[in-house]
C-alpha cells in the first residue's frame, strides 16, 4: 500500500477505489516498517469506504490489526447520513481504564505488597468465566443498564466524586434495556463486578515521573504515590450485543444493497430504526461496564483499608478519571469551521478532550481531560491530557495502549524456559494470574513500547505527557 | 480430524478441510473447543439438538459456530461432539453431545470470546470443502 508522509508523524494513504476519504495513520517510520501493518492498513482503507464518513479514516500508533476495523481506529459519521458499525466499536463494549490515587507512597505499601496483591487477586473475581459474588435480577440487571455507575453509587458501591471522575458520568443516556437480547441479560447477571481473562488487569503502580507538574497537581498526582489501575469492560453482556447486531446487520447490509470490503463492517444509517436500536443496546453495555469498574474500584479500596489498617477518610483513595476506548458516540465537532452533530467511533482509542471542553467536569476544565494509557505489565503506564490539537486533528481522540506485536502463540514460544513471574519479581513486581497460558501470553515482550506510542502521540500534540506510572503489583485474568 | 490453528497477533483462526461441508462444519465445531479446554477431559454427558440457519455457507458457518459457543459462555456446557443430520447452504440440522463444566476436571486454555466474520472463507475447493474462521480471544 502506497503511504505519503505528511510530517513526523503522520501517514495518509490516499484514496483509491471506492475510498470516500482518505485514511491518516500516526506513527513513528519505525512502527510502519514491519510486515504486519499491511492488514491493519488495508482495514483503515476499507474504513474509508462507510458512508457518512467525514474528513479522513484516522489510526492512531498503537494501531493493529482488528475485525472490520482497525484496533486503534477513529472515524466520524455524519449524525444524518452516515453509519454506525458494531464492528467499530469492538466486541468489548467500554472496555476501558481506571485510574486512582492514593496519599500511600511506596515505603508504606513495599513492606505488605504481597499481602496487597494477594488479598486483591482473592478478593476481585478474575479468569475465565469469571463470576461476581452478586446474581442480579433482570429488573435489576436492567437499572444497572440504564444507570451505569450510578447504579452501583446507589448500592453504596462508590464515593462521591467517583462519577463525575468518569467519562460521560459513568452513564450513556438512551440506554434502552429492552432492546438487548435475553441471551445478553442472562450473561450479564452473574459477571458484574468480575475483571474477567485475556488482557484485563488490576494494577498498583508508582508514579515514576511527572512531566507537566500544573496538570499533575489539577489530577491529584505527585511523584511517588501509589495508584491503582483497573482495564476491563462490558464482560460477556457486550460480547453478546455485538455478537447479536453483528448478525442482524449482515443481513441488513445485504438488504440495502450496501458492498462492504468486509462483513465485519456491516452497519446502519444512524437515522435507520437498525442504526437506532444498536446505539440504545450499545448504551446499555456500556453502561454496565461503568458500573462493573466502579465495583471493582469499590472492592479494591475495601481491600486496601483492610491489608493497611485505614478507614476510607485514610485511605483517601480517589478515581483520577475513567476512560473508554471502545465505543461510538455522538458528538459535535467543528468540520471545515461548522459545527456538526457526528458518530465518532474510536474502537482502541481514547477520547482526548482540551481545557474548556463542555463534556469535561468543573474539577478538570481548565487543565483538560485526563487519558490514562497501560502499558504491559512490566515496563510503564502513562497519564496524559487532552488537547485542542486532538479536537481540530483526531476528533478528539487518541491512542488507547501499547498494541501487541506477538501473537499469543509466539509469546508462549518466546517464554518456553523462562520464567516471566520471577523476571518480573526481579523487577520488583508481584504478579498473581488464573489462566494457563495468561502470563507467557501477556509478557512484556509480547506488546510494543508503550513509550514509543506515547511519544508519538505527544509529539503528534494530540496529547500531552503528564506523568508516567511504573507497576509494582499486577492481578491478571 | 483435519485443521490446522491460524496464528495471529491479537487472535486465533482455524483452517478445516473436509471431504464434505458436513466434515469441514463437524471438525470446525470439535476444533473451536480443542482451543478452550484439552479433548480427552470432555465426555459426553448430555445430548442436545441444534437447528442453524444463515445466508450462505460462510454466514452459516459463523451462525453456526456462534450457537456452539454460546453454550459455553451462556450455559456453560463444553461440546464434546456434534452428529451433523442434515445440511445445506441454509441451514444445519445436529445433535451436539456436551459436558457440564466443572473446573475440578476442566483445565481451560485460552477462552474463545466471539466467533467473527473477518475473512470468513467456506469454500470448495477441487479436493474438497476448506473453512477459514478467526476468532476473538
Amino acid at each position: 500500500m502506497q503511504l505519503r508522509q505528511i510530517d513526523s508523524y503522520r501517514w495518509e494513504i490516499p484514496m483509491t477505489g471506492s475510498m470516500r476519504v482518505p485514511g491518516i495513520v500516526y506513527a513513528s517510520a519505525d512502527m510502519l516498517k514491519g510486515s504486519d501493518q499491511k492488514e491493519p492498513l488495508k482495514q483503515v482503507a476499507n474504513v474509508a469506504t462507510l458512508p457518512g464518513i467525514i474528513k479522513a479514516s484516522l489510526a492512531m500508533p498503537d494501531m493493529h490489526w482488528g475485525y472490520g476495523f482497525p484496533i486503534g481506529g477513529v472515524a466520524a459519521f455524519d449524525w444524518q447520513t452516515g453509519v454506525v458499525s458494531p464492528g467499530g466499536v469492538g466486541y468489548d463494549i467500554n472496555c476501558g481504564v481506571r485510574l486512582a490515587a492514593t496519599d500511600l507512597v511506596e515505603k508504606d505499601v513495599r513492606p505488605k505488597l504481597e499481602s496487597l496483591v494477594n488479598a486483591l487477586f482473592q478478593n476481585i473475581p478474575s479468569g475465565v468465566g469469571s463470576q461476581g459474588s452478586l446474581k442480579l435480577s433482570v429488573p435489576e440487571e436492567k437499572k444497572v443498564l440504564r444507570d451505569g455507575s450510578r447504579w452501583a453509587l446507589r448500592q453504596g458501591l462508590g464515593e462521591d466524586g467517583d462519577v463525575e471522575h468518569t467519562e460521560d458520568g459513568g452513564c450513556l443516556p438512551d440506554a434502552d434495556p429492552e432492546l438487548v437480547s435475553a441471551r445478553a441479560l442472562e450473561r450479564g447477571q452473574r459477571q458484574l463486578g468480575t475483571l474477567g481473562a485475556g488482557n484485563h488487569f488490576l494494577e498498583v503502580g508508582l508514579v515514576e515521573e511527572i512531566f507537566d507538574p500544573h496538570v499533575a497537581g489539577a489530577f491529584g498526582l505527585f511523584q511517588g504515590q501509589v495508584t491503582l489501575m483497573l482495564h476491563c469492560g462490558s464482560r460477556g453482556f457486550g460480547y453478546q450485543v455485538c455478537d447479536d447486531f453483528l448478525a442482524s446487520m449482515t443481513k441488513h447490509v445485504q438488504k440495502l444493497g450496501l458492498q462492504l470490503p468486509d462483513r465485519q463492517l456491516a452497519c446502519a444509517m444512524i437515522q435507520s430504526e437498525m442504526g437506532s436500536r444498536y446505539l440504545r443496546a450499545m448504551a446499555c453495555a456500556a453502561n454496565y461496564a461503568w458500573a462493573n469498574r466502579q465495583i471493582l474500584l469499590h472492592r479494591s479500596r475495601e481491600v486496601f483499608q483492610r491489608v493497611f489498617g485505614l478507614g476510607p477518610r485514610d485511605l483517601r483513595m480517589r478515581l483520577v478519571y475513567d476512560v473508554c476506548h471502545n465505543i461510538a458516540k455522538k458528538e459535535e465537532h467543528i468540520i471545515d469551521g461548522k459545527k456538526r452533530t457526528v458518530c465518532v467511533h474510536r474502537k482502541g482509542a481514547t477520547r482526548s478532550f482540551p481545557p474548556g471542553h463542555p463534556a469535561l467536569n468543573e474539577g478538570y476544565r481548565t487543565v483538560g481531560q485526563p487519558v490514562i494509557i497501560p502499558g504491559d505489565m512490566g515496563t510503564a503506564s502513562y497519564v496524559l491530557v487532552g488537547t485542542e490539537k486532538a479536537l481540530a486533528d483526531t476528533f478528539g481522540s487518541t491512542c488507547h495502549g501499547a498494541g501487541r506485536v506477538l501473537s499469543r502463540k509466539a509469546a508462549k514460544k518466546a517464554s518456553k524456559g523462562r520464567s516471566i513471574n520471577r523476571e518480573l519479581e526481579d523487577k520488583g513486581i508481584l504478579v498473581r494470574w488464573t489462566g494457563r497460558g495468561t502470563l507467557a501470553e501477556e509478557m512484556p515482550d509480547a506488546y510494543k513500547d508503550v513509550s514509543e506510542v506515547v511519544a508519538v502521540v505527544h509529539g503528534a500534540g494530540i496529547s500531552r505527557k503528564v506523568a508516567k506510572l511504573r507497576p509494582i503489583a499486577v492481578v491478571k485474568g | 480430524m483435519k485443521y490446522r490453528i491460524i496464528d495471529h497477533t491479537a487472535d486465533v483462526g482455524l483452517h478445516v478441510f473436509g471431504t464434505d461441508p458436513s466434515e469441514v462444519f463437524a471438525t470446525a465445531a470439535r476444533a473451536m473447543f480443542d482451543i478452550m479446554v484439552s479433548p480427552e477431559s470432555v465426555h459426553a454427558v448430555q445430548s442436545l439438538s441444534l437447528q442453524v440457519e444463515g445466508a450462505d455457507w460462510p454466514d452459516l458457518m459463523v451462525n453456526w459456530l456462534r450457537e456452539l459457543l454460546y453454550l459455553w459462555s451462556g450455559r456453560g456446557l463444553l461440546v464434546h461432539s456434534v452428529d451433523i443430520l442434515d445440511i445445506g447452504a441454509q441451514r444445519i440440522t445436529a445433535d451436539v453431545a456436551v459436558d457440564s463444566y466443572d473446573p475440578a476436571r476442566h483445565a481451560l486454555g485460552s477462552e474463545i470470546k466471539a466467533v467473527t466474520y473477518h475473512q470468513i472463507t467456506v469454500k470448495r475447493k477441487l479436493t474438497g470443502w476448506e473453512a477459514r474462521i478467526i476468532f476473538d480471544l
